[in-house]
């Protein structure tokens, strides 16, 4: 549990840091919370032989609301998700995601970009934000382009991110009046990570019907996923027992587990379903007013 | 309840004074085998065997040896020349401490890299390049146990994995017994491997003065003295003798008997330091101490229990295949290949009983130890506890009436069991009795019904445990042949303050404040004056040190006998400054006085002074005494635990509402660490029945072997304790006393296993495995016909 030889840069500027990326290529790695880098270097399944330690670089730790958007810069912690009056009142998914990635020592250091950019399908936010149709702002040597969530995870560890770029902000859509959504996770231990989670972000109209739908997927498919056969068995239907059973069957259906000391790959199936029943009842009832 | 007969300032038995230790630990201050620097020191890592079993062809070093400052790269060719390439467990089998030719299960140490730097250590052995060539593995003990099986152990010359078969009891009455009973349940019970998990891994400093030939170790040892000769009896032949050789326990960050046996890394690291003269330093990272350390459990038991339709219990048939891996490194009794798993007839009158054990080899590390529980008594209690609540359930009997029915009644103490204990003390109905009022048993069991018929899975859970603690009496008790006593020395300053030294090591039991307070309580002197030390061979007296809730009974006995031939002696000197008889004068804590003039007083503190500056004529000066003490017998401490679990259909989590712990262990020393001790014990108790396991696939790749799949429960998973007491002192300890450590890991797995069945039985299930996990508890439920 001793790492590799390595050298430890760190930048003051986003400028030199993308410089920086850009001389060593593959050799390098982005140290942000360090929370799976550290470990994987402690394990040699990672050996960078550059550390570019992004944490001296000042103006991305940040959160706020403006113009119907939640703007969260790349280094924000856990924690300060977890405590944020925005997030708690205003994005219970995402204060749920938060609350249950590993545990306060980690959340202390972990960061939201970090998470994403490692593209664990493990981790939490990443389901999060698919069902929150989030935007991933990165920086590159040529500027910077905005990447919908939904195309930003593009394989098993993999994303859309360029070598040399870095994840500057998330973007997150102001919910509506008639929106609703929440976070289900379940794990072995606290800590852990997920057997099985769902992440749900609806709407349902006055008359009870289901008008959108976005379902994420944790840690049963390679790459983060969306439900989409589940979304679609929701979005038309009034949001009945049935409907969401019929939801959640589907969400069952159409991931993708693998076996492993969490548990086989039926257990992680039904899981999913017995997760996105609950979820999606608990996302709708919020819809419907619920303060649960 | 708990009573005094000292002062809170003098603070002796019954009083809950702060720890000693814990200004030390709060503030970091601790010294710990990694706070050992010593100039010049170097460093050990070690390359493991990736296979579990399989041949080395070659190993070549050339690589790491080019490395700047890296020393040596020591192989068991190397070790092989002075001999010090195997040596003995401690269950007189043997174990490679490197091989020369083959490896025989995954994490076994292959070499062993010497280098100035950590870092360094560490990249070399990452350059070592060992080629190996695969074997036949055999992981399950079944398939061992077969004929054909791959050989394990051919260095053993015999053509079988069996290492041992070891029974007691009588087979033909019990079979009778079983016979003529109206139900006779079966079940087939598998505790799994699972591993202490210290905070602290295993770790040694290993320092040879080539001038003076005397070798220094600081080891992660709960038995120092023990370590030190068989050290000597081991490497005498390369010049370390006895005298030559200190082993130093310096503070140990938790113990539960995973750091009583001698690891392969501590003898390299002194091998090393002997060869090359300056000081070598070890310490293994947590996936090296939950993969290559020594495991507990791994039984795999088949029991009968029969029982009359009146709820009487009969008899008791256990059959049990142990798992030991590559070699028997158990830490067992010598006469005891199982341990004291014999104490299996549990709490409960049986009349008949017949236990057999079949030790077998596997391609898995050695082991066999404890896991915070003395000498397989958890496996017995796992064991005899699900098979009552099966014969209760059977017969459509409550888990409590039966219990209550067949326990050992109170007065029927000292009771011989039909196995061959004789248990010293005991008042079960009224440990049960206690937990369910506390609990509201009858109110659990309306709702639980109530429950039921709107299809929710609640269950009520019972383990009434009866312990086996503190080894022990020397005529049945020895680790390889040094007899189990346990020692105190206490030596009275001429102001009255006190040392006292012993031969037992507390791993976080809080030592230093409980055998104060046994000084304190015996000789008036203020707990906060006694200064205790464990731990260092060249000034503790000799004993068999901390495991098996030995230390109260054994070294908690001897303080007490070593405090009162002190008291003996300040007698004989305050009747002399008081110019009175010795049968007229009165003690109390701390002071001896006239009877019939309460003005005539001498403290001790004043006797203490006298003894080195007025004592009488002819007799020896100063204050002093040591005791090794023999216990007449074991002690049996006992509990009624009752637990409700409430089970989640979808998920299939089991969720752990209440836990009631009424414990008894006779008399008390310190009413908060026994509290604190049933807390953690418990804590270590949910971790098996519901988190813990390693286990192995076909190929002997261990599972589990990190902190990512090995699940130590946090605060979080840990259900809030209801604890309670009863106290039944024991009467042969002096003074009354019976251990506690164990008790709480050792009665809380089967209380959540049968809470577990007792929310499942009506559907059809009988008995689950731990841990339960979500995932196999879903697939009970499934099987069951349960959907959620």
């Amino acid at each position: 549990m001793i790492p590799a030889a390595f050298d430890h840069v760190a930048p003051t500027s986003l400028d030199e840091a993308i410089d920086l990326l850009a001389r060593h290529g593959p050799d390098a790695k982005i140290l942000s919370g360090g929370m799976s880098l550290i470990p994987a270097m402690k394990l040699r399944l990672a050996q960078p032989a550059v550390v570019i330690d992004v944490n001296g670089i000042p103006g991305l730790e940040y959160l706020h609301e403006e113009d119907g958007v939640l703007r969260i810069g790349a280094m924000t912690r856990e924690s300060a998700l977890e405590r944020s009056g925005i997030v708690r009142h205003g994005y219970p998914i995402l204060y749920e995601t938060a609350k249950v990635i590993a545990d306060p020592l980690v959340r202390n250091r972990a960061t939201i970009g970090g998470n994403l950019a490692h593209a664990d399908p493990a981790n939490d936010h990443p389901a999060t934000m698919l069902a929150l149709a989030a935007t991933i702002v990165v920086r590159g040597p040529h500027g910077t382009r905005e990447i919908a969530a939904d195309d930003f995870f593009t394989g098993f560890f993999s994303t859309a991110l360029a070598e040399d770029e870095i994840v500057l902000e998330i973007r997150i859509p102001a919910p509506s009046a008639t929106t609703g959504s929440t976070y289900l996770k379940f794990e072995r231990k606290v800590g852990d990570y997920a057997i099985a989670a769902v992440a749900v972000n609806l709407q349902v109209d006055a008359s009870g019907t289901c008008t959108a739908a976005r379902i994420g997927l944790t840690n049963v498919s390679d790459v983060p996923m969306r439900a989409r056969a589940a979304e679609a068995a929701l979005v038309g239907q009034r949001a009945t027992a049935s409907a969401i059973e019929g939801a959640a069957r589907a969400a069952s259906a159409e991931c993708d587990p693998k076996a492993d000391l969490r548990g086989p790959v039926d257990y992680k199936r039904d899981l999913v379903r017995v997760l996105a029943g609950r979820a999606i009842s608990r996302a709708v009832a919020r819809a419907q007013g619920s303060a649960n | 309840m708990v009573t005094t007969r000292t002062t809170p300032e003098i603070g002796g038995m019954g009083h809950s004074p702060r720890r000693k230790e814990d200004p030390r630990f709060l503030q970091g201050k601790g010294n710990y085998i990694e706070d050992v620097k010593l100039p010049g020191m170097l460093w050990m890592d070690i390359v493991r065997s990736p296979y579990a079993h399989a041949k080395i062809v070659s190993i070549d070093a050339s690589k790491a040896l080019a490395i700047p400052g890296v020393l040596a790269v020591i192989t068991g060719k190397d070790l092989e020349k002075y001999g010090l390439h195997w040596m003995p467990t401690l269950m007189s089998d043997t174990q490679m401490v490197l091989p020369t030719d083959t490896v025989k299960y995954q994490a076994q140490e292959v070499c062993a890299v010497i280098a100035t730097e950590r870092y360094i250590a560490a990249d070399a052995i990452q350059a070592v390049e060992v080629e190996y060539e695969e074997l036949p593995v055999v992981v399950d003990p079944f398939k061992s146990m077969q004929p054909g099986a791959t050989l394990v152990r051919p260095d053993k010359g015999k053509d079988t994995n069996h290492i041992w078969h070891w029974e007691v009891g009588d087979a033909a009455a019990t079979d009778a017994m079983l016979q003529a009973s109206d139900v006779v349940v079966k079940e087939h019970i598998y505790l799994p491997r699972i591993h202490v998990a210290s905070i602290e891994t295993c770790g040694c400093v290993a320092s040879f003065d080539k001038i003076e030939g005397k070798l220094t170790v600081w080891m992660t040892t709960q038995a120092p003295h023990a370590i030190r000769t068989v050290l000597a009896l081991v490497a005498g032949h390369v010049g370390l003798s006895e005298e030559k050789i200190r082993v130093i326990s310096p503070d140990i960050g938790g113990g539960f008997g995973g750091k009583v046996p001698v690891y392969p890394g501590y003898v390299i690291a002194i091998a090393a330091s002997v060869l090359i003269g300056k000081p070598v330093k070890w310490i293994e990272d947590r996936m090296e101490n939950l993969q290559a350390d020594s495991f507990a459990r791994d039984y795999h038991t088949t029991a009968e229990l029969g029982v009359n339709r009146d709820g009487t219990l009969t008899g008791l048939r256990i059959k049990t295949l142990a798992d030991h891996g590559y070699a028997d490194a158990a830490a067992n009794p010598s006469k005891f290949p199982a341990g004291l798993y014999h104490i299996c007839t549990g709490s409960y009158d049986l009349k008949g009983a017949h236990v057999e054990v079949d030790g077998v080899y596997t391609n898995k590390p050695p082991g066999g130890v404890a896991y915070r529980c003395s000498f397989r008594v958890t496996e017995a209690v796992h064991a005899i506890e699900r098979m009552v609540d099966i014969a209760a359930h059977e017969i459509g009997m409550d888990p409590a009436a039966i219990r209550m029915k067949n326990f050992i009644e109170a007065d029927a103490f000292p009771y011989k069991s039909v196995l061959g204990w004789e248990y010293d003390s005991g008042n079960y109905h009224l440990a049960l009795r206690k937990a369910m009022d506390i609990i509201g048993y009858e109110d659990l069991r309306r709702e639980q019904l109530e429950k039921r018929a709107r299809g929710e899975l609640m269950g009520i859970g019972i383990c009434s445990f009866t312990e086996i603690v503190g080894a022990g009496p020397s005529k049945d008790f020895d680790i390889l042949g040094i007899k189990m006593f346990d020692s105190a020395e206490i030596r009275i300053h001429p102001t009255g303050k006190a040392i006292a030294r012993f031969g037992t090591k507390s791993q976080g039991q809080g030592h230093e404040t409980t055998y104060a307070q046994i000084v304190a309580e015996e000789l008036g002197i203020p707990m906060a004056h006694v200064q205790v030390e464990e731990g260092d061979t060249d000034t503790a007296p000799y004993g068999l040190g901390t495991y098996a809730s030995r230390s109260t009974p054994t070294s908690g006995a001897a303080a007490a006998m070593a405090a009162r031939k002190i008291r003996d002696k300040a007698r004989k000197i305050a009747a002399y400054l008081l110019e009175a008889d010795e049968e007229d004068l009165e003690w109390e804590p701390g002071r001896f006085s006239v009877r019939g003039n309460p003005e005539a007083v001498k403290t001790i503190q004043e006797i203490a002074f006298a003894a080195y500056t007025n004592h009488p004529q002819g007799m020896e000066a100063g204050l002093e005494a040591t005791h090794y003490y023999d216990p007449p017998n074991l002690t049996y401490p006992f509990g009624s635990y009752i637990c409700v679990v409430d089970i989640d259909k979808g998920t299939g989590q089991v969720h752990v509402r209440r836990f009631v712990a009424v414990d008894d262990c006779g008399n008390i020393i310190n009413p908060k660490i026994v509290d604190g001790q049933v807390h953690g014990g418990l804590t270590m108790g949910i971790a098996p029945a519901l988190y813990e396991e390693i286990s192995y696939d076909e190929a002997g790749n261990c599972l589990g072997g990190s902190f990512i799949d090995y699940l130590v429960p946090t605060a979080v998973e840990t259900p809030h304790w209801e604890t309670d007491k009863t106290i039944t002192p024991s009467p042969h300890h002096p003074f009354g006393a019976k251990g506690v450590g164990e008790s709480a890991t050792v009665g809380a797995p089967p209380a959540i296993v049968n809470a577990v069945v007792d929310a499942l039985w009506h559907v059809g299930v009988r008995h689950v495995d731990i841990p339960m996990t979500p995932a196999r508890i879903w697939k009970v439920l499934r099987d069951h016909g349960v959907e959620g």
